[in-house]
């Protein structure tokens, strides 16, 4: 069965070879796949930090206003005598948001599997356009840069929370984070925005142009199905965040009024009159809901993947997926009110979006029923990418549900803003997201690095990591429904969230330990790429495209000819078949008929 | 110098966890050399995966048992409160129900499907009624939880005039709250920050001029008079801030530049909750808590904490600079006679003024 991928091994002439120098290959490349590990490793850089400002506030939660000396280190000024100061804890709350949400799980993850698997997986010499794509990952780059600048600045980092609401991130006199801070804020947001349309925009181009003959989109893998609706949804909702960052900057410093209105702060009367706050949160939440979809979809395709190909079986109903995936998509547009129930819009309006919201329901719980019957009767492979997969259901499941309390608008009314939001949103697409990454890295670091990563670090990276996990958000639940608001600094001045306090620490030491575990994680990724055993061309058996090319990375993929696809990629322990995997490009037996699927 | 050394400490922190981790990688390299897992694997894994189910399931009932009281799913303080408790107990119970059966369908599979050598999948790719079942049995639940929900926020949110509710004002500002009650003619006079003269103590920017405004009484606590319908009237004079009232089922952000409104209707009053059994049990294990916490400050030399008496309170529930987590004001629900008493001692806005 692997003689076909050796017969285009031998002719190297028809590849693609520049002269390649030191920079145009690790620096200034085009190549997608070097793309996609640079923004795996400036996603990885980022989440290291937004990873730590967490742990830093759930210090806070739990010890509060006691001094600790990793503040006084981190801190500096912010933390005088090792005491927290409330500027700060509110900035990291925001920055931690703002990394995690857009720099790790829409660039890390996104960037990195959209550019990996695009074009190895439907069969292409490389992204439609390459210069494009490296100036993508260069504008996020400089995002980054800016991102990491903003939180030295004199007056503090952006502090408003990651949703930037105004009025309070449009006055610096409002709160000392609102000044530069807000400013480099919103320009590296404003950037991140031209990256990610410039990769946007590529990936649906290229998904449609590009694939090999054979490949029609019924026979692509879920994860290209993934990622293509995913750029799609991205190059509808930026823009309307990039126009509301651009409107905030001009009443900023332009003085314009559109969000803002009737204001006295700080002694006297401001001049703005006419705007609406409002407007702002609608068209925040016109890219923010949609950018939970933007961070999940990819991640649900790496995990049908990983499923099927661990499983030894087709992934179930891989219709009922494409589907699922794309009226997620369509309601995931009209659904942003959901995050308004109760700032002052129109309750009739309340009311629609509590009907589209439930409705999302429908094609998640189809998602993951089919999940489950993909496991059911398989030959299950427990590999690291597996284990995450699996996880990756499980707190999906667990998160999704308690979306049917928050979506629906007269229980919105009283769990709005406590920390049940903030468990229901970090399971469902923190911690969900965070496990198709890492399901994604285990999976295919081997096509990245041509190595393997060590399973058995990956085991106890999960299950430490997993347990932790619903250690941190699952009691985390409770204290928002005793009505505890999150954002807050200290509890310490409502006695009546006292008997709450044990329960953060609780939440916070499960933080501590996960956070920690990450440890062997970087080990893993980091020593495997010299040390790692080397990967061999197929080391999962897969049936998809991408194992066709050599370990060893070419500018152009495939040393031949684009090989040709014959059949779904989903053929797995097929009858008729002795290996329980048929590739993609092996053409049908006489009289196989291919699954009218 | 103590910040490099915590540093310098936590860099060799992490070397060591570094190099115990290295150890523990070149350790195992010389058994068996496999990336992939192998039977041996599969098995620890499959165990694993229904150790994970049981904890799930511990850490559910742990959490219920200990924390599960729920102050958001009872005792409200509300008219409109046991409806929306109902609500949240019903999604509650399906949520709970399906997350047991889910959880279990995906940790069992994960477990009795482990793969060994030699063994081979079913090719089960599709099957139309199976996948017609779950989407429709979602649609039905769903379809009742929204018929459900809708007419109880419709119901929430319907301001019914003709039962003739208090007109009370919230005004929210970095980082208090006032209240404005509407005084005998039960109308808000006009305001807009605008017109705020903090030195003539027109705090609120009420128009001066309006005759609606003269008998406006301006508070820092806020009392309500049990049983009678109140309507609040939000606004904010500087940035977004949130009214969350959690024993009443009760909030609204409170916008700059426009006026939103909630309304209610307490029906417990603050002696009341204060005598049920289950404020009591709460508020005793709050004093307990707070005595521990005393001594240990008293032993540090500081001041020990106060008593803990129950009130409901106004939070601000939406981030607002650096006190949010300290904007509050107390809410007093009482008789009727009470209320009456006590509004009669408060200023009218005519009578506040300085000139």
């Amino acid at each position: 069965m692997s003689a076909h991928a050796d017969t285009h091994a031998h002719d190297d002439d028809h590849g693609h070879h520049h002269k390649e120098t030191f920079v145009t290959k690790y620096i200034f490349s085009q190549d997608h796949k070097m793309i996609a590990k640079q923004y795996l490793v400036t996603g990885t850089f980022m989440g290291i930090i937004g990873i730590l400002m967490s742990l830093m506030f759930r210090m806070q939660i739990a010890w509060p206003e006691e001094p600790n000396v990793l503040f006084e280190a981190l801190l500096g000024k912010w933390a005088p005598g090792g005491v927290m100061d409330a500027d700060i804890y509110l900035a990291l709350v925001t920055i931690h948001g703002t990394i995690m949400v857009f720099f790790v799980l829409t660039a890390g993850l996104s960037g990195t599997f959209s550019n990996l698997l695009i074009p190895l997986q439907i069969g292409a010499r490389d992204m439609a356009s390459g210069f494009l794509n490296m100036v993508s990952y260069w504008l996020f780059f400089l995002s980054s840069v800016i991102m990491v600048i903003s939180l030295f600045v004199e007056a503090g980092p952006a502090a408003a929370g990651w949703t930037i609401y105004p009025p309070l991130s449009a006055l610096p006199m409002a709160q000392g984070g609102s000044g530069m801070g807000m400013t480099l804020w919103l320009v590296a947001m404003a950037i991140f925005i031209a990256s990610s349309l410039l990769g946007s925009l590529n990936y649906v181009v290229t998904v449609i142009n590009l694939r090999t003959k054979g490949m029609s989109m019924t026979r692509l893998p879920l994860t290209i199905w993934a990622f293509f609706i995913t750029a799609v949804i991205g190059i509808i909702s930026f823009p309307v965040l990039l126009s509301a960052a651009l409107l905030l900057i001009m009443d900023r410093s332009f003085g314009t009024s559109f969000f803002l209105s009737d204001i006295f702060i700080q002694g006297e009367v401001l001049h703005y009159q006419g705007g609406s706050p409002v407007l702002f949160e609608h068209l925040f939440w016109f890219l923010g809901h949609p950018e939970v979809y933007i961070v999940i979809l990819p991640a649900m395709g790496l995990v049908s993947e990983i499923m099927a190909s661990n499983s030894r079986k087709p992934i179930f109903g891989y219709r009922a997926m494409i589907a699922s995936i794309l009226a997620i998509a369509f309601l995931s547009t009209i659904v942003w009110g959901h995050h308004m129930f109760i700032s002052g819009m129109n309750p009739f309006l309340g009311s629609v979006f509590t009907f589209t919201t439930l409705l999302i329901a429908i094609p998640s719980a189809v998602k993951a029923f089919n999940w489950i019957t993909t496991l059911w009767k398989g030959n299950l492979q427990m590999n690291p990418a597996m284990l995450f997969s699996i996880g990756f259901v499980s707190t999906f499941i667990t998160g999704g549900l308690t979306g049917i309390i928050l979506g629906d608008s007269a229980l919105d009314i009283n769990v709005h803003d406590t920390y049940f939001v903030v468990a229901h949103f970090h399971l469902v697409m923190g911690i969900s997201a965070l496990y198709g990454m890492f399901a994604g890295i285990y999976h295919w670091y081997p096509k990245m690095y041509g190595r393997m990563l060590n399973k058995n670090l990956g085991y106890i990276h999960f299950w430490i990591t997993a347990v932790c996990a619903y250690g941190v958000f699952f009691p985390m639940h409770f204290i928002g429904m005793a009505g505890l608001p999150r954002r807050y600094y200290t509890n310490s001045n409502f006695p009546l969230f006292d008997d709450l306090a044990n329960v953060n620490v609780i939440i916070t030491i499960f933080a501590l330990v996960g956070g920690v575990v990450q440890l062997i994680y970087l080990y893993n990724f980091f020593a495997s790429m010299y040390y790692g055993k080397k990967a061999t061309q197929n080391p999962w058996r897969s049936t998809t495209l991408e194992w066709t090319t050599p370990v060893e990375h070419i500018h152009g993929n495939w040393p031949g000819e684009i090989p040709h696809v014959h059949r779904w990629a989903y053929d797995y322990s097929k009858p008729g078949h002795d290996v329980d995997f048929v590739p993609q490009d092996v053409p049908l037996m006489v009289g196989e008929e291919e699954l009218q699927h | 110098m103590t910040a490099l050394l915590t540093i310098i400490v936590l860099v060799f922190i992490l070397v060591a966890i570094w190099q115990m981790v290295k150890i523990f990688d070149l350790a195992q390299a010389k058994g068996e050399n496999s990336a992939v897992a192998t039977d041996k694997d599969n098995t620890m894994n499959a165990y694993l995966m229904m150790g994970f189910l049981a904890f799930i399931y511990i850490i559910t009932i742990v959490c219920f048992v200990k924390w599960g009281d729920l102050p958001l799913m009872s005792n409200s303080a509300s008219a409109h409160g046991p409806i929306i408790d109902n609500l949240m107990v019903i999604s509650m119970v399906l949520i709970f129900f399906v997350q047991t059966v889910t959880q279990f369908l995906l940790h069992y599979f994960a477990f009795k499907y482990k793969g060994e050598k030699g063994k081979k999948a079913l090719f089960f790719a599709d099957n139309n009624k199976l996948e017609f079942i779950w989407t429709i049995i979602p649609v039905i639940v769903l379809a009742g939880l929204i018929i459900y929900g809708l007419s109880t926020w419709i119901n929430i949110t319907s301001v019914d005039e003709s039962d003739d509710p208090l007109v009370i004002e919230l005004y929210a500002q970095q980082f208090n709250w006032k209240a404005r009650y509407s005084g005998a003619d039960n109308t808000l006079g006009k305001a807009n920050v605008r017109l705020i003269d903090i030195d003539r103590a027109n705090i609120l920017g009420l128009d001066e001029a309006d005759p609606n405004a003269q008998d406006d009484i301006i508070t820092t606590e806020l009392h309500l008079p049990v049983g009678k319908p109140v309507l609040f009237k939000m606004r904010s004079q500087d940035v977004l801030h949130s009214a969350y009232m959690p024993h009443f089922r009760a909030q609204m952000n409170c916008v700059p530049g426009m006026i939103t409104q909630f309304g209610f209707t307490p029906t417990v009053t603050t002696a009341d909750m204060r005598q049920t059994q289950q404020m009591q049990e709460k508020v005793t294990n709050i004093n307990e808590i707070r005595v521990e916490k005393s001594m240990a400050l008293v032993a540090k030399g500081e001041e020990a904490l106060e008593r803990y008496e129950f009130d409901y309170l106004l939070l601000c529930n939406k981030i607002c600079g650096k006190s949010h987590y300290n904007m509050q004001m107390k809410i007093i629900v009482e008789t009727q006679e009470e209320y009456d008493a006590w509004i009669k001692e408060q200023k009218e806005f005519k009578n506040s003024l300085i000139n």
